[in-house]
């Protein structure tokens, strides 16, 4: 029973989308602390606006309100639910801003609701930094000399005191979002102003340089009777300067003396203690001059935070979970260890292994971003890396990243001027430039000298490279040679490619030698206790810990660090997997290594490899798998296109594929082989060809029609797609953004532009179809899937065409050979049905679907793999009984944007526009009972509230001004007020719309002061912009009003079918009421 | 990259792990025992209580900071062997002075590299720690090895004190306002004790380990300190004898680690040998009184045996266990409820680990005061 008898009922905080700064690290924490709550007999009460998360599937919550996570909607649930008390402190910067502004406007006390885990003045204490400087000082410690600043001319007489550069870091903003380093006047202008209107309470502090300083972070936590305890002290490689989330960093601190350690130690416990963070966790960040020592504390978060996860996953103490206990009455010693069982929680984990996190950059789907790191945070996601040394750690950490060429490289020619350059910038390629200075012959004091990394790591790093030429000198590749690279994290590709073997020739070699890996455990203790729970990472080491089993393993491949296009979905479908295949009796074993995830939580698995997701790693798990029982195979279709890209190696390498086999995974990507299947059942795609010219391509084009999509035959996910409308734009494509040749065609597709587009995901079995749900894009043909809204079920479609495009998907799920999940693009123009694309593999809409139909297809999918049909999960009652997927309510997705992440190398913003390239980071479902409330419900969720009064500035490309008519009258006869430039304000009156003329920003201030568009939007004038761009290029004036737009957080609608979706939304709002309905409701 | 020549590291039970020379080659012998400390092996090398004993450490990275003056716990390092996985080649920290393989092989320490730490660690919990031996630079047979293992003496019935402790005594003065003085016991004792100790304006006479009672006593004692150190307690008679009659006489004794078993010994009870011991800086100590856990340093191969709950009777009046590990249940202090009399198990004075139990210093100034 919890300890504290007061509390009967806990309504928890989710963290909303996915976005930089606050990814699934938040499900996990959320998750765990669901599990905790429930299991102690309280009634869970969950919101959350994000379907692909683990917590808001039904069984973690008594109540699970997926709706939007504004004051508005969660007063409902209060008022709603009753809940006893609020624990925000597991929901990141999200949960925490909500339960601040419950508090303030008299909500939390109206219901006599309790905040749990951290109250509203420790939070204050910790996040205010003037307060929070206060408490550093008067415990004796130092801060960097600051001030706080209201006012931009504040923030310059500031930094003139203390002299450029100085850093910018905006009060209650997440993720850094904001702060930068300013060098002069102008660069602090323009990152203090925009960190002034980030910052909700118009504040941000100005402060000293300290950058080239060590950085340092301790992962705290604290109980009721005041013990308090040091979880994980994680050192950053990259000195100070670069966000933590985009540091690389290390676990256990490797560069300090145990004087200057405990001195950070005894410092986190008298700042959690002066805060009064009464029970959890929080960490706290140190730099630490390397010159004498001088340690100046940065800034603590009074929460579980994306530093926990890592610290959970680093020392295999679940931080969120142990918090969620500490919350409710419990203290530190009365809650056991996990992984001994037998010590308890009220110690500090000792490691005997060594911790890598590499963040993920996305900078590529963003080509006019600066990719300067900064002290706002920019990567997608990060991938962990455990072995028993930092090299073993740090190289595979870095395949881990999945990111072709990140490995480090080893040629030996080179430019050494040029890479010692390089290493003075923190950016995302720093460390190759770094290790390449090295391998040219910089020397450890001199790139440390330009990079201002610790010697230590870089003598670290300065092995590898020994290492590496040791490996090119001629003669023959000895077993200890072999075994020393190994022991340095060198994979059989590296190797390979060093010694100019192929990576197959090293694997067979490294055999004969009987060269492989065993795996260690995370204990928490060193060794000290044995460890019960199996959480494995590979070492070259001596001994192995695998241990016997008796049950076949299923091997679950999961899908590797977040990224965009790969994203928590996948995750959610792993994690699903797991627990259906353990309910079938399996031992289930996870490979992963993305510390954000539920699905490395030792707890969701039988067996956890902590692991880089390459044939190399993956088959030596199979192999020690193999060596301790049976294993019924692995599945590869769930985690996205990492594991499938793994299935056919695997399979040829004698490994097991359960579900859709390899060679089916094969027809549905290959376009002659999957054209075949098209055209045998009498399918329809859109015409295309491959160009191997230009020449080629115009002619493709002329066949097919313009517009045309065009992109390079050799990347994958939208990368370097456009849509290209007249010849002159294709010849500016093909010389810009193509290498076109015979090895490298260009694909050229007729594009839809007027057809609607529709995706679908449905199980197969080899024999009957489950047709989960269909669903229809909100944002034309042409967006990519990720970014578009989606509706499910669809508004606008006849039953007629409801069963074509079943019976569509059941011949190709027939013809391509799935067991499992297929997800299937089509698009249907004039009538005619389209198929786009088909996917044999967990789709990012699965968790999406699931939730709308309340099915868990996850699920059903891993049991298929495993040999259920669909006719035994209907009669076991995972699948209704008969009968396809049955929507309750309307349900829309929507997608959310990484705009105000992003600035050019001027300081401007990068343009907010959508593409066929997916540039979304996350989602958010919006569910009410008509299409305008869902809607309303998921803009609400995702970038910001519709608004429901106020003006709205409309302005439209010329071809879309007639298509805009129909939303704009909706907006105008519901009352709102509208503003356009000329052309569109003629368009709209012709239509008796009244509206009011405002001048494009390139006419600039009429002779009157007259505002121009731009003013409207800076002035904070209009609550809404609606900007269609024309073709590709983007405009002066259309860039102008979108960035603006972006960097004040007014929404912004830039696509036809977005305003006519926005206006039912807005109309629905100005009727007023909505109401929130848990997904057990919806469900019943 | 040095080529180094292959060393071998021999368990008792006969179990061997090969790995490379590192610091001083050659061969050594000791009682194997596994520290779990992240940081500290500067303290650790240095402390008293290690030796004889041959060190795993189990973090893998050893000697990233170097060497300093500053944090030395004595004037040698002391242990009999040192086992590392990676040793560092540099030293990277502002108050480095010296590297640590050459400080290891100027104080002709055998070392051994490379070597699967872990499995060695886990054989030593799951076995018990055990005499082993490292051998490098020699072309022994594995039978030879062993057999010498074998032959080397037993940390059980060890009594190393008169080779750890000083030949005469020295002077810790007070900072500030002298507020106590206390005779110290050196029984392998660390610098940062006395430092503390001073640091609360304590003057602190440090004693060789068989000093007498009337040589204490000629410094005007307000209380006895006793150290830690090295070795089997049961060995340590006379030094039981001396404390009984300090108890008899009512002056205010406060013992830590080897202290306390003496102690403990002192008060009638028995002390054994842990089956591997505790050596770590992340040890949960519950103080019984106030009900919180203290994250602690410790050091030790024995405990004494006395028990857990309610009030036990000794010929000094009565007295109860003060606190226990939570790990294991280990007894870590004793307290005297009717004389001034209490120890720890741990290390208050930490040096490496962490502070949490300092306090324990300024309950004994109390302690002082409260008798005066």
């Amino acid at each position: 029973m919890p300890k504290r008898s007061d509390i009967k009922s806990v309504l928890v905080i989710g963290s909303g989308p996915i976005v930089i700064g606050q990814a699934c690290e938040f499900d996990y924490s959320g998750t765990q602390a669901c599990r905790v709550l429930r299991s102690e007999g309280l009634r869970v009460i969950l919101i959350n606006s994000n379907p692909a998360t683990i917590m808001t599937d039904p069984e973690f919550a008594d109540a699970t309100y997926i709706e939007p996570i504004t004051t508005e909607f969660v007063t409902k649930v209060i008022e709603k639910e009753r809940p006893d008390a609020l624990l925000a402190t597991l929901g990141g910067q999200t949960a925490l801003n909500t339960a601040i502004k419950l508090h303030e406007a008299g909500v939390l006390e109206k219901h006599g609701v309790r905040l749990i885990g951290a109250n509203v003045e420790a939070i204050n204490r910790g996040e205010n930094r003037e307060i929070f400087k206060g408490i550093v000082e008067s415990i004796g410690g130092e801060s960097a000399r600051s001030q706080i600043c209201h006012r931009i001319e504040e923030c310059i007489t500031a930094a003139h005191e203390f002299n450029y550069p100085v850093v910018v870091r905006p009060s209650f903003t997440m993720g850094g979002l904001g702060s930068g380093i300013a060098k002069d006047e102008s660069e602090l202008r323009e990152i203090a102003g925009a960190g002034l209107r980030y910052s909700p309470t118009t504040e941000v502090l100005i402060e000293e340089s300290i950058l080239g300083w060590k950085e340092f972070e301790l992962e705290m936590m604290r109980d009721y009777k005041d013990n308090v305890v040091v979880i994980c002290s994680i050192e950053n490689f990259d000195p100070m300067g670069v966000h933590t989330g985009d540091s690389i960093t290390v676990a256990p601190a490797l560069t300090l003396t145990d004087v200057e350690y405990q001195k950070l130690r005894n410092l986190s416990i008298n700042i959690i203690r002066s805060v009064g963070v009464d029970t959890g966790g929080c960490n706290i960040q140190f730099a630490v001059n390397p010159h004498d020592g001088r340690i100046v504390v940065i800034e603590m978060n009074p929460r579980v935070s994306r530093s926990s996860a890592l610290a959970s996953k680093a020392t295999g103490f679940p931080i969120a979970k142990i918090a969620a206990k500490l919350a409710i009455g419990y203290s530190l010693d009365e809650i056991q260890n996990d992984i001994t069982k037998e010590t308890p929680a009220s110690f500090e984990p000792t490691l005997d292994y060594i911790v890598v996190k590499i963040p993920r950059f996305n900078f590529e789907k963003f080509p006019a971003a600066d990719p300067r790191l900064t002290t706002t945070m920019k990567s997608v996601g990060e991938a962990m890396a455990i072995g028993r040394s930092f090299p073993e750690a740090l190289q595979k950490a870095m395949r881990s990243l999945e990111k072709k060429g990140y490995s480090f490289d080893f040629s030996p020619e080179g430019d050494l001027e040029y890479e010692l350059e390089a290493s003075r910038t923190p950016t995302e390629s720093r460390i190759h430039h770094v290790q390449r200075a090295l391998f040219l012959g910089a020397g450890v004091a001199k790139v440390h000298e330009v990079s201002k990394i610790d010697p230590w790591f870089l003598d670290q790093i300065e092995q590898i490279n020994e290492m590496a030429r040791e490996l090119s000198e001629p003669g023959e590749l000895t077993a200890s040679l072999l075994r020393r690279a190994k022991r340095l994290g060198f994979s059989d590709q590296q190797i390979g490619s060093v010694t100019a073997l192929k990576e197959s020739d090293i694997r067979r070699k490294r055999e004969g030698f009987g060269i492989h890996p065993v795996f260690k455990t995370v204990d928490t203790c060193a060794a000290e206790f044995q460890a019960l729970t199996p959480y494995h990472y590979s070492s070259y080491d001596e001994e192995s810990e695998v241990e016997p089993r008796t049950r076949p393993a299923v091997l679950i491949l999961g899908s590797g660090p977040n990224r965009i296009g790969q994203g928590v979905e996948f995750d959610y479908s792993c994690v699903h997997a797991a627990f259906a295949l353990k309910a079938m009796d399996y031992e289930t074993v996870m490979i992963n290594c993305n510390p954000e995830t539920v699905s490395t939580d030792y707890d969701t698995a039988d067996r956890l490899y902590f692991e880089p997701l390459t044939f190399e790693d993956v088959m030596e798990i199979y192999r020690a798998e193999l060596a301790v029982g049976p294993v019924a195979g692995v599945v590869v279709q769930l985690g996205g296109q990492t594991p499938l890209g793994l299935a056919k190696a695997l399979e040829d390498a004698g490994v097991p594929i359960v579900g859709t086999s390899p060679a089916a995974i094969d027809i549905a990507e290959d376009r002659g082989e999957f054209g075949a299947l098209l055209i045998r059942e009498q399918l329809r795609a859109p015409e295309f060809g491959l160009a191997y010219s230009y020449d080629d391509a115009s002619a493709i084009a002329e066949r097919v029609g313009y517009p045309v999509l065009v992109r390079p035959s050799y990347v994958l996910g939208g990368r370097g797609m456009e849509i290209v409308y007249d010849d002159q734009a294709l010849a500016s494509y093909i010389s810009r953004a193509t290498e076109i040749s015979p090895d490298h065609p260009v694909l050229v597709d007729r594009f839809l532009d007027h057809a609607t587009e529709l995706d679908v995901d449905a199980l197969f079995d080899g024999q009957e179809l489950f047709l989960a749900g269909v669903m229809e894009h909100i944002e034309e043909a042409g967006i990519h899937s990720g970014d578009s809204a989606c509706v499910l079920p669809p508004v606008d479609l006849s039953t007629q065409s409801l069963m074509e495009i079943r019976l569509a998907t059941e011949k190709i799920a027939r013809g391509v050979g799935v067991r499992g999940l297929i997800n299937i693009q089509f698009a249907i123009e004039d009538g005619t049905l389209f198929v786009l694309e088909a996917n044999p593999r967990a789709s990012r809409t699965v968790p999406f679907v699931s939730k709308a139909i309340g099915v868990p297809l996850a699920k059903a999918a891993a049991q298929i793999s495993l040999g259920k049909s669909i006719e035994q999960l209907r009669a076991e009652g995972m699948l209704p009984k008969s009968g396809d997927g049955q929507a309750r309510g309307i349900s829309v997705k929507e997608a959310v944007l990484p705009w105000n992440r992003f600035r050019k190398r001027d300081g401007s913003g990068v343009d907010a526009l959508l593409g066929p390239e997916m540039r979304s980071t996350g989602e958010v479902m919006g569910r009410d009972d008509t299409f305008g409330k869902a809607f309303s419900k998921s803009q609400s969720a995702a970038s910001g509230a519709l608004p429901s009064t106020g003006a709205v500035f409309v302005s439209f490309a010329d071809r879309d001004k007639a298509e805009g008519i129909r939303g704009t009258k909706k907006l105008f006869e519901s009352g709102y007020k509208l503003f356009a430039t000329s052309g569109t304000a003629n368009a709209l009156a012709k239509e008796g719309i009244n509206v009011e003329q405002v001048r494009k920003f390139s006419e600039g201030k009429g002779p009157k002061g007259e505002m121009t568009a731009l003013d409207l939007i800076e002035g904070g004038v209009v609550a809404l912009v609606i900007n269609t761009p024309f073709g590709s290029g983007p405009r002066e004036d259309g860039w102008r009003i979108r960035t603006g737009a972006v960097a004040r957080g007014i929404p912004i609608i830039t696509t036809i079918s977005g305003l006519n979706a926005a206006a039912e939304a807005m109309v629905a709002q100005r009727h007023g009421d909505f109401t929130v309905t848990s997904l057990q409701e919806w469900l019943r | 990259m040095k080529n180094r020549k292959s060393a071998y590291l021999v368990l008792d039970d006969g179990r061997i792990f090969e790995g490379e020379a590192w610091a001083k080659e050659g061969e050594t012998f000791g009682e194997a025992v596994f520290a779990t400390g992240m940081t500290g092996y500067q303290e650790t090398l240095t402390d008293p209580s290690y030796f004889r004993q041959v060190v795993v450490m189990t973090a893998p990275h050893i000697g990233n900071t170097g060497m300093n003056t500053v944090d030395e716990e004595s004037r040698r390092i002391w242990v009999s062997g040192f086992v590392v996985r990676d040793p560092s080649r540099i030293s990277s920290n502002w108050r480095s002075e010296r590297d640590l393989e050459s400080e290891l092989t100027e104080s002709g320490v055998v070392g051994i590299s490379g070597i699967d730490t872990r499995a060695l660690t886990r054989h030593l919990r799951d076995c018990g720690a055990m005499r082993v031996g490292i051998f490098s630079g020699e072309g022994l047979s594995r039978e030879e090895m062993i057999r010498r293992v074998r032959k080397s003496p037993e940390m059980v019935g060890a009594n190393l004190v008169t080779e750890v402790s000083i030949d005469t005594k020295y002077l810790v003065p007070a900072v500030g306002v002298k507020k106590a003085t206390v005779a110290a016991l050196d029984l392998g004792i660390k610098g940062a004790t006395p430092r503390l100790m001073s640091e609360r304006g304590i003057e602190v006479h440090v004693f060789p380990f068989n000093a007498t009672f009337d040589e204490l006593s000629a410094v005007r004692p307000d209380g006895i300190f006793l150290s830690n150190g090295p070795g089997d307690p049961s060995t340590m008679q006379s030094t039981v004898e001396l404390v009984r009659e300090i108890l008899q006489r009512e002056i205010p004794v406060f013992g830590i680690c080897f202290g306390h078993q003496i102690f403990g010994r002192a008060l009638g009870f028995e002390t054994y040998k842990l089956r591997f011991g505790h050596r770590g800086i992340n040890q949960p100590v519950l103080d019984k009184a106030s009900g919180k856990v203290e994250i602690t340093a410790h050091n030790h191969g024995f405990a004494v045996r006395a028990p857990t709950e309610g009030i036990f009777d000794t010929v000094f009046g009565r007295g109860r266990v003060s606190h226990i590990n939570l790990n294991d249940q280990v007894v870590e202090g004793l307290e005297l409820l009717d004389r001034p009399g209490f120890s720890v198990q741990y290390h208050p004075e930490a040096a490496a680990g962490p502070h949490d139990a300092a306090y324990l210093f300024d309950r004994f100034l109390h302690l002082m005061e409260g008798q005066r």
